[in-house]
């Protein structure tokens, strides 16, 4: 997936005069994790996007897009803003997954997603997230508690990598294959599961077409959300619906 | 109880604290941390810990009994157990496994107890039942546990023992974490407590959700806490993880965890902390 556009293409291409903003005020800026404010078309929005960079050298300073907990709290920051300025939010995310690190981990990395998934329920603005890639576990959705997902074509959603599943499950890594059908980590999975509102064709992934059709799609939508009643409280309907138990 | 060994390995026994019965006499646990061999009964008599202060893992019917006032204990939401929503290959096996080795239906108790006379909705889960891993019924149960004390105007107190996240459920497993934060958001904007004891081991998706989303966050001495398992980040960093690493100490000293509290007093230091919020009056 490597020739595939990054967070940091979409935003150039949709929104004019991308701010870029940067660090958590709390230790650090990570590079794996862009944010600021724009324009959408008249519309001051937050946008926030995983970064995996484009050559090998910026790919290893952007850590492959797997967010250290700065890359979380500096998200955090900068919705919390949006909330402050009442600005929709614009995710676009891209991970294999949380950074695995010692330090990482030493620097609650657990502890700064579960913010996330907090604060990101109770925000009163809009919300949409957009999976143009990797959509990694815990470090995904960290950045999409969200009133609207979306997902490219060939995008993945997973609990777990299936090379992961397949090594706890069967320990072999070979029966990754049979462990991404059985996980149901496609777009079109998370569609009929409700997961994702929204798959977005590839057809003319990158070129000038596809950022105006997106565009367009995402000015409807936050207009709409805009418009809609008590986003915090469908936000949690959202969430709340999702099942898979008997009572 | 029904022993049931055959499956796991004697260094996962002697973490839950039990030994394979012997055919005669009283059952022994043996101590992973000193190796010294405790009649049951003795360790029984520590809650389960040992002499040189190693916890042994509990079951969640233990702890309750350990935790809250003699038959205080009503269960809410016993009947929310995991279907298999993906027909995941071997999952149905698994939870029936699971059940009859745990004798739970699910890996998570709720339901609603008082602690010294301070009453509360309490949530246990329990390593007994797929490792405390946390699926759609978990999710669920814990979600509508923060409902119900929002409703009676209770406080929350949940012991966390997971490995995180249950495959088997795919994504709908990995969206209880946003549904259980959210959960506990809603609780905490009415102004209620909620305090979370963790326990060995706590870690993946629920360390990410709602295990590190307590107002005050007690942990129990020498348990693992942490983000990603211990072998991922060996592999993937190539180093020896330093000494204590994802321990209840470690996390202390990091920052990530208000006290660690001994078995012993947690009923004590849980119900001060209540009181202190008000509950109880
Ligand atoms: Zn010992």
């Amino acid at each position: 997936m490597t020739s595939r556009p990054t967070s940091a293409d979409y935003i150039y291409s949709i929104f004019t005069d991308f701010t870029e903003l940067h660090g958590d005020r709390r230790f650090g800026d990570d590079k794996a994790v862009i944010g600021g404010i724009a324009w959408l078309e008249d519309i001051p929005v937050t946008v926030i996007g995983i970064e995996k960079g484009h050559d090998t050298a910026e790919r290893m300073e952007r850590s492959f897009g797997a967010p250290e907990p700065e890359g979380y709290r500096k998200a955090l920051r900068l919705m919390r803003q949006a909330e402050k300025f009442k600005r929709p939010v614009i995710t676009f995310v891209d991970t294999s997954g949380a950074y695995c690190g010692i330090e990482a981990e030493e620097r609650g990395q657990g502890a700064a997603i579960a913010e996330n998934l907090m604060e990101m329920s109770a925000l009163t603005v809009p919300v949409i997230s957009i999976l143009i890639g990797e959509g990694g576990s815990g470090g995904a959705l960290a950045l999409a508690v969200s009133d609207r997902v979306w997902m490219l074509e060939n995008a993945v959603y997973s609990v777990i990598s299936p090379e992961g599943c397949a090594s706890i499950l069967w320990r072999d890594t070979a029966k990754a294959a049979e462990a991404a059908a059985a996980l149901c980590l496609t777009a079109q999975d998370a569609l009929s599961l409700g997961i994702a509102e929204k798959v977005i064709s590839e057809d003319r992934l990158g070129t000038d077409a596809f950022y105006t059709s997106l565009r367009n799609d995402i000015v409807r939508e936050i207009r709409a959300l805009m418009e809609a009643g008590d986003l915090r409280e469908n936000r949690y309907m959202r969430f709340r619906s999702f099942g898979g138990y008997q009572s | 109880m029904m022993l049931n060994f055959e499956h796991k390995a004697v260094n996962e026994l002697e973490k839950e604290g039990r030994s394979a019965a012997p055919l005669f006499g009283e059952a022994e646990v043996v101590c992973p941390n000193c190796h010294r061999t405790l009649k049951e009964s003795q360790a029984e008599e520590m809650m389960m810990t040992c002499l040189c202060g190693h916890h042994f893992r509990i079951g969640a019917r233990k702890r309750i009994g350990y935790m809250t006032d003699e038959n205080s204990f009503q269960e809410l939401f016993e009947d929310i157990v995991s279907t298999d929503p993906l027909s995941f290959p071997g999952y149905r096996d698994k939870l029936t496994k699971a059940r009859s080795m745990s004798g739970e239906k699910e890996a998570v108790l709720t339901g609603t107890a008082s602690i010294n006379g301070v009453s509360a909705d309490i949530f246990v889960m329990d390593p007994g039942f797929m490792m405390g891993s946390m699926g759609a019924g978990t999710g669920e149960k814990i979600t509508r546990l923060f409902e119900h004390a929002m409703e009676h105007g209770l406080p929350v107190v949940g012991w966390t023992v997971s490995g995180g996240a249950r495959m088997q459920e795919g994504l709908l497993s990995l969206m209880q974490m946003a549904k259980t934060s959210g959960a506990v958001r809603r609780h905490s904007d009415r102004g209620l407590l909620y305090l979370t004891v963790l326990t060995d081991p706590t870690t993946g998706g629920v360390t990410a959700s709602f295990a590190m989303e307590g107002d005050i966050i007690l942990a129990e001495p020498g348990a693992t806490i942490g983000f990603a398992g211990k072998r991922v980040i060996e592999e993937t960093v190539r180093q020896q993880l330093p000494k204590g690493f994802q321990t209840s100490e470690s996390i202390l000293e990091h920052g990530f965890a208000d006290m660690i509290v001994r078995r012993s007093e947690e009923k004590e230091i849980i119900s001060r902390l209540l009181r202190l919020h008000g509950y109880g009056r």
